[in-house]
């Protein structure tokens, strides 16, 4: 590889969505658009006596319906729906893999989980039985590499692989180390981010964060923003996508949906969402300066929306600090209100909408929230139109990441 | 104009000795580390042995309620990260914070503690459905991996980019080669980089039991790590930390700090063949080899040592010695190429830093590690591998490599300190 090549741009020109609110980018973005909430009671087996009761879980996904079964033997939830959500974003993106340079395609997930059903599985065959009777496959499906590797062998992507295993912002890391990778030289990577975290030991493995939301009413139980925000909601799911050379993708004639323009992370601690507000303004600003972007012309912002009042807040006044006045006006929406958060899946969800929302100028509401007590224009109840040019998605992690993405519709 | 990057400190924590000091005393003695396994009890198992670490992090200067809160993997890059501050002298309090990164690999992160937990929490396995009021109130520590590196993050006071990397076996190699690229793309002047794993618990020994990756030398440990030798048979599972400062050329030479090597290059490919097959030519190894000398601007024939994967299984040591005479051509039989997977055994995610760390010992120390236990040339492994003892050379550019499970391909390069770009 080589240091970053002057010149070379990266483009989104594919979108794979599997999400609690959708299979497929259109009856995603329709459930979206419609602000429809899906946050519903757990119903995965063992979860019933768990004090977690409300999340977001894919439903309308056949597994085998979408992946071969050499493919579904070996891997778990997480990268099935990895696998399904790169295929989308491939056939999208309509890349002719025949014509790529062999080591033309990489390949980057983010996970925050892991294969936690296939784990907890092997593990109760080696508690409960003994250690022959642990699988072969199990080495390769809980760990947190099991998509990247998946995807890259499954599809023949002999490119730079990597993998961050991260919190919810590395879902955005992801995307910018995709973004670096073709900056690099590499012509194509699939890259997003897919959770399955609602096996019955990693749902007990999530109760000690304290942020976690344990109400027990679909509509009130994530709250972001309101004055009634008790926490978040978990959720599985997520998005890949098909990120390329601008150059390469102009010249094969591609539909170029989005330039990612600029990105930049900060760390300010586990939980400390009083810190974060500077953090996230931080990384906002650096966000805004690789993309060469004036605070003004951010047209929408994608809210992390953690549903914590003192969490909230730090967003709004990051919000403030980094944008100026214009934080007054601009529109600020958090559709995961309606599905829930999918750790590192949640802001590739965010992405896709936001990609979306350019194409249709249109802002998807935040579902289930009627109450605002922070000073910004959160678009809540229905879709508003707008002329959108630039979006920004942000994000924060549990364990104290936080990250500013800014996207730009292509010219 | 393009920014170079410096190692100035090194940490260690490995099996045989914690330290840099120690840890390069056990590799210039060319002794082994691995023995019958002591954290669990390991019967019943195809292989009972491992390198295990006898690591007191009470002497390591970590106190109890972050011993408490924090997993064993955690705990090593704790102690390897602050021994690596102190080799650095960097003064922490005095640098921008918004320009320190931090970038750490783990393969299987909190599993250890996860499968201790889950045992309390299932009855030991009797029941699907788990009773969450048994469940450890730091549990969510172990089940996010970004624990690893938010933790090393808290201790040294960074709020630049804080990543943790997970690309299995290669983690190591590729969590410094992002920090490396952090660096060298201006987002970060600082970076605390490296691994650690600590796998040694039944559900790790267990998977590789089933596919038999790992040794059955189970009367012989001392012996057990056998890589490119002819009678290997498999891998010594290990676990430990190894943390590197790298560090913008320029500010390090600012402050007045040692620049032990230079970060030359580093690349990593997917072979896209199998998730934990290898092919036998290599070719995505040597790929990565060849962009990471183009990315040094080193020519293969300027290679003076290669610090090898090695694992031991007959596999892997075929696919990497291919790889290696694929890029270095006959320059290969003529350089010096060593495991310490021999000594020290393979802790998953963290050894490719370890191995790292080792090769920047070897560039300030002039000293090439030995394979120890290597006898019996194997003719499919037919390259210069150091056996069992230590050798002195004058190391201008190493080469690091690493293999791992998911078909990643990585390599770095090092160079000697103040060699021009």
């Amino acid at each position: 590889m080589t240091a970053i090549l002057p010149g070379r741009r990266a483009v989104l020109t594919g979108i794979g969505v599997i999400a609690p609110n959708g299979v497929g980018a259109d009856d995603f973005w329709k459930a979206t658009r419609e602000g429809r909430s899906v946050l519903g009671p757990v119903t995965r087996e063992g979860c019933e006596q768990l004090p977690l009761k409300v999340a977001g879980q894919v439903s309308g996904f056949d597994a085998e319906e979408a992946v071969e079964g050499r493919y579904l033997v070996q891997t778990d939830r997480f990268t099935h729906y990895a696998m399904a959500a790169a295929d989308l974003a491939l056939e999208d993106a309509r890349l002719d893999r025949e014509g790529q340079p062999p080591f033309g395609i990489g390949v980057v997930t983010a996970a925050g989980s892991g294969g936690g059903e296939f784990g907890q599985r092997e593990l109760q065959q080696l508690w409960g039985q003994g250690p022959q009777f642990v699988g072969p496959y199990q080495s390769i499906a809980w760990f947190y590499a099991a998509s990247t590797g998946q995807i890259s062998i499954r599809g023949g992507f002999k490119g730079p692989c990597a993998v961050v295993a991260s919190d919810e912002a590395g879902g955005l890391d992801a995307l910018a180390h995709a973004v670096r990778t073709v900056r690099r030289g590499t012509d194509t990577v699939v890259v997003g981010a897919a959770e399955a975290p609602l096996a019955p030991y990693s749902v007990v493995c999530q109760l000690g964060y304290p942020e976690l939301s344990l109400a027990t009413d679909p509509e009130r139980a994530y709250l972001p923003f309101s004055p009634k925000a008790s926490g978040f909601v978990p959720a599985e799911g997520g998005a890949m996508f098909v990120v390329e050379d601008e150059s390469c993708a102009r010249q094969r004639g591609a539909r170029i949906r989005a330039e990612l323009a600029g990105h930049a992370a900060t760390f300010t601690g586990p939980s400390a969402w009083a810190a974060s507000r500077a953090g996230l303004a931080h990384a906002i600003r650096g966000a805004l300066e690789e993309a060469r972007c004036a605070p003004d012309e951010i047209d929408v912002v994608f809210a992390d929306a953690l549903g914590l009042p003192e969490a909230d807040r730090a967003e709004v006044l990051a919000l403030a600090d980094a944008l100026g006045e214009h934080a007054e006006f601009v529109p600020v929406t958090a559709p995961k209100a309606g599905t829930g958060r999918a750790y590192c899946g949640a802001p590739m969800i965010d992405t896709a909408a936001a990609v979306l929302a350019m194409e249709q100028s249109l802002i998807p509401p935040t579902p289930n929230v009627t109450e605002i007590c922070h000073d910004l224009d959160l678009v809540t109840g229905h879709a508003r139109a707008a002329e959108l040019r630039t979006a920004l998605v942000l994000s924060r992690g549990l364990m104290g990441s936080n990250a500013a993405l800014v996207l730009r519709r292509p010219y | 104009m393009t920014r170079r990057v410096a190692v100035t400190g090194v940490g260690i924590v490995a099996p045989g000795g914690i330290g840099a000091p120690a840890f390069w005393e056990l590799l210039t003695a060319g002794r082994t580390a691995t023995r019958g396994i002591t954290l669990f009890d390991p019967a019943g198992f195809r292989s009972r042995i491992a390198a295990e670490c006898d690591f007191d992090p009470a002497a390591c200067g970590l106190d109890e309620a972050l011993v408490a809160r924090s997993d064993r993997y955690v705990q090593f890059a704790l102690a390897a990260a602050d021994e690596a501050v102190r080799h650095a002298g960097l003064d922490l309090a005095a640098l921008d914070p918004w320009r320190l990164a931090v970038s750490l690999g783990t393969a299987v992160g909190g599993t250890t503690r996860l499968e201790h937990d889950y045992t309390a929490v299932s009855g030991r396995g009797a029941h699907w459905a788990v009773d969450h009021r048994r469940a450890d109130p730091h549990l969510h520590r172990a089940f996010s991996p970004s624990t690893l590196a938010s933790a090393v993050a808290e201790r040294v006071g960074a709020r630049g980019p804080v990543q943790t990397v997970s690309t299995g076996c290669t983690s190591g190699l590729d969590a410094i080669g992002y920090g490396f690229q952090a660096i060298e793309d201006g987002r970060a002047d600082l970076c605390v980089a490296g691994a650690a794993d600590s796998p040694i618990s039944p559900i790790t020994v267990a998977c590789f039991d089933a596919i038999h990756a790992t040794s059955e030398r189970n009367d012989d440990p001392a012996h057990a790590s056998r890589p490119f030798d002819a009678d290997r048979d498999g891998f010594v599972l290990g676990e430990g930390g190894a943390v590197l400062i790298l560090e913008e050329l320029g500010h390090a030479r600012r402050r007045g700090a040692q620049v032990l090597c230079e970060i030359g290059g580093f690349a990593t490919f997917g072979n896209a063949y199998h998730m934990t097959g290898l092919t036998q030519e290599g070719r995505e190894m040597s790929e990565a080899i060849d962009r990471a000398l183009a990315h040094a601007r080193v020519d293969g024939s300027e290679i003076d040592y290669v610090n090898a994967h090695g694992s031991g299984t007959k596999q892997n040591d075929r696919h990497e010695t291919a790889a290696v005479k694929r890029s270095l051509g006959s320059h290969a039989y003529a350089t010096p190429m060593s495991s310490i997977k021999s000594m020290v055994g393979h802790s998953l995610g963290a050894i490719g830093a370890i191995e790292l760390a080792a090769c920047v010992l070897a560039m300030v120390h002039h000293v090439v590690p030995p394979t120890a236990n290597y006898e019996t040339p194997d003719p499919e492994c037919d390259l210069d591998y150091v056996p069992r003892e230590a050798r002195p050379a004058r190391l201008r550019n190493v080469l690091s490599v690493g293999s791992g499970f998911g078909g990643f391909q990585s390599a770095v390069v090092l160079k000697r300190a103040g060699v021009a770009a």
